[in-house]
């Protein structure tokens, strides 16, 4: 593994899998009575949230914990303009406090590659989702999700569907998608496509109902009411109508097709809540996969390099051999 | 007084020869001039073998800062980063605080140029009142001023509305002005961050398109034809720009046009750093874009080199990109980049240079005795340049007091030996005088 996690691009295919199947790994530590591994003792790691986001950052912590990392939460809310303390001197005092991994939700574009890239930190930088760029542990969740219940990835087909224009969860999975060999295609009114998707390997649609039927795997995105206002649809209506996942689109779904949505949801905008509840419905359970990849993540980039969960009892509680 | 020999120069590139300067003239040219003994103590030799003489630059689009971002640049620091630069003359941009919309402000930065003494100062004046695009701002009154300001501008801002700049584009006709547009139509580039293009959907950050630029170019060539005014349109950056302006040309309408030396290097792969010394405005655009703005600024289409220059202070550039300003520098490398990308290869003459970076420019700004050709009787205003030398960029040797250089670490060919204003050299040996 690099030392960063800034773009679901960075990863190769087998850094990719090395991620997915650690994950399972820490997944399994779920269905035990104590569920937390001593590998990360002694480490810091630091939430540094510049943006609302409730389940991001408590899968992260929970992720953290169960590593038995030290956690720092630091949270600033704020917009471009309403400054507060500047990224770069939180980025300092956290250094000066000893940070080993920082976990950045950011409203720019780039800010975990600047952290990464100018110099004022030495840490381990994952990327927890900046502006409209990416969101590299998301989609690794979502793929996560999907081998669990589609298998390989190979061959298979991954509908996403949404505002891909603002989405960051879209452009870090079609990147960690095609990178594990599944068939992307990506459904959005015109207006939601950013310019060039076409360069980005993936199939793109204007019609759901077309790509529905040999999807795997159906991805529904958020789409935040404010983008009513500047016209990139007429009514939520008529996006619900065109674009929006419900009972008789999910009847055309092959049976073994799974539903997915990074949350929050809107029930009754993108998706309804009959198929939100369905048991297609993954959404919870890429909740709980998300602490185990987000484990695997801090486990990879802070050097792991052994087995995290110890397979011989007697090795069990030995930390030393896990740090 | 001074007086200065400057041995075996080539004029615009040409055969070697002696260029004498007196009394603010140029006084004398041609082959082993000799002194007379009686003045030979008072003449300052300069050996400018192997060197350029190109008439002193003149750049048409600068931000001094002053008054106002006094921690960016002054006027002082600014000039001083022009005279380094070859410029001779420079026209300060009008987005200061205050704005220079008044006969006052104006007048302050042309006094604060004229103490500084480093190169002319012409101010800009804005064309309507806190660049606010609402009300025209007393545009005669700039112009009889004591800085006789002729360009007008809301640079940093567009002139959006329609009937506004068809009034300023007729207004400024009564003092022979011409209106400089910062082409971006604002609604189509709302929290704009780079160009839009493929790179802008990848990096997730907000594109500014290329029609944002070349409509509004379209609609103010149009209007300048219908009103039958001067318009110049400021820093073009696209392929489409320089199409319509050619295309204005072709009409006979009265059109200039400008392109900055970032947009004849830079391409917009570079804001895939997230680091946003590249970031500007307009912004950094394509290869085929950067392709385009070189075929324009040779063939003609494009008149000037302008810089741009755009100091800001560390803390503007140090974060993340949407936070940050935009803006570069571009006095102290524009020669370089112009002879880099045009001269070097093949595109321009230095006599084309002598067109796109000084005469045209004055002609533009109607300045008198800047842009004159390099012969007796006209004013000493002269660069020598030594178009052998390779240097590596040093943002910290740089006289402007910011550090926002995109070609820092760069090797740029050429460099500044002298610079005359008037027969006093500004800059000598390629420092300050």
């Amino acid at each position: 593994m690099k030392k960063h996690l800034l773009s679901a691009g960075d990863l190769t295919r087998d850094d990719a899998e090395l991620v997915l199947a650690t994950a399972a790994e820490m997944r399994a530590l779920a269905d035990r009575p104590i569920k937390k591994l001593p590998a990360l003792r002694g480490r810091t790691v630091v939430n540094m949230f510049f943006e609302d986001s409730t389940r991001t950052r408590m899968s992260f912590e929970a992720a953290a914990k169960r590593l038995s990392a030290d956690v720092i939460n630091f949270a600033a809310k704020g917009s471009s303009l309403s400054k507060g303390e500047s990224l770069k001197d939180t980025a300092l005092t956290l250094e000066a406090m000893g940070a080993d991994a920082v976990v950045v939700r950011h409203w720019a574009s780039g800010a975990p590659h600047n952290l990464a890239n100018a110099g004022w930190s030495t840490s381990s930088v994952v990327n927890a989702g900046d502006g409209t760029h990416e969101h590299p542990t998301q989609a690794l969740l979502d793929a996560f999700t999907m081998t669990r219940h589609l298998g390989d990835l190979d061959g298979r087909r991954i509908a996403i569907v949404g505002d891909v224009l603002h989405s960051r969860v879209a452009r870090s999975n079609a990147l960690l998608l095609q990178t594990l060999g599944a068939e992307v295609t990506l459904v959005a009114p015109p207006t939601l496509f950013p310019l060039g998707v076409e360069t980005w390997g993936v199939q793109t649609s204007y019609d759901l109902d077309a790509v529905l039927p040999k999807a795997d795997a159906v991805m529904m995105l958020r789409v935040q009411r404010e983008r009513m206002n500047a016209s990139y649809f007429p009514s939520v209506r008529e996006y619900s109508r065109r674009y929006g996942l419900d009972a008789r689109r999910m009847g055309a779904l092959q049976d073994h097709t799974i539903v997915m949505h990074p949350g929050p949801m809107i029930r009754g905008m993108e998706i309804t809540a009959d198929v939100a509840d369905s048991e297609r419905s993954v959404i919870v359970e890429q909740v709980t996969n998300g602490v185990a990849v987000r484990m695997a993540v801090l486990y990879l980039l802070l050097g792991g390099s052994e087995p995290a969960v110890s397979t011989s009892s007697t090795n069990e509680g030995d930390e030393e051999n896990n740090a | 007084m001074s007086r200065y020999l400057l041995k075996k120069a080539r004029i615009l590139g040409g055969e070697a020869t002696d260029i004498y300067l007196e009394d603010g003239r140029i006084f004398a040219i041609g082959s082993d001039l000799a002194v007379a003994d009686a003045i030979a103590p008072e003449v300052e030799v300069i050996d400018a073998t192997g060197l350029i003489a190109l008439p002193g630059l003149v750049d048409l689009h600068t931000h001094l800062r002053e008054p106002g971002r006094e921690d960016a640049e002054t006027v002082d620091t600014g000039t001083q980063a022009a005279a380094l630069g070859g410029f001779t003359a420079v026209h300060a941009m009008a987005n200061t605080d205050p704005v220079a919309d008044t006969a006052g402000v104006v007048e302050q930065v042309w006094r604060l140029g004229r103490e500084a003494g480093h190169c002319d100062v012409f101010p800009v004046g804005a064309v309507t009142v806190g660049l606010k695009g609402e009300q025209l701002a007393e545009l005669g009154a700039m112009a009889d001023s004591a800085a006789r300001v002729r360009v007008f501008s809301d640079d940093g801002k567009c002139v959006a509305d329609p009937v506004l700049m068809r009034r300023a584009l007729e207004y400024v006709k009564a003092f022979d002005g011409v209106v400089a547009q910062h082409a971006q139509e604002p609604r189509l580039t709302e929290d704009a961050q780079m160009n839009e293009g493929e790179l802008s959907g990848r990096l997730g950050l907000r594109g500014w398109p290329a029609v944002a630029e070349e409509a509004i170019i379209a609609r103010d060539c149009l209007l300048a034809a219908h009103v039958g005014s001067r318009l110049h349109v400021c820093h073009l950056s696209t392929a489409g720009s320089v199409e319509i302006v050619r295309w204005a040309k072709s009409k006979g309408w009265n059109v200039t046009a400008e392109a900055c030396p970032h947009h004849l290097l830079l391409t917009d792969e570079l804001a895939a750093t997230y680091d946003p010394i590249y970031k500007v405005n307009p912004p950094l655009r394509t290869a085929a874009d950067v392709e385009a703005v070189r075929a324009g600024l040779a063939d003609g289409t494009i008149d000037i080199v302008a810089t741009d220059h755009a100091p800001h202070p560390h803390e503007d550039k140090d974060c993340e990109w949407q936070a940050a300003a935009f803006g570069m520098l571009g006095l102290e490398t524009a020669l370089s980049i112009v002879q880099a990308t045009m001269v070097d290869t093949g595109a321009l003459t230095w006599a084309d240079v002598a067109e796109r970076m000084s005469y045209a420019p004055a002609r533009i700004g109607r300045l008198e005795d800047h842009g004159r050709p390099l012969a007796e009787g006209e004013p000493a205003n002269v660069v020598l340049y030594d178009p052998a030398v390779t240097r590596t960029v040093e943002a910290s040797e740089m006289a402007s007091l910011s550090r926002n250089t995109p070609y820092a670490g760069m090797e740029l060919p050429g460099r500044v030996v002298a610079t005359f204003l008037r027969g006093r050299p500004t800059v000598l040996d390629g420092k300050l005088a």
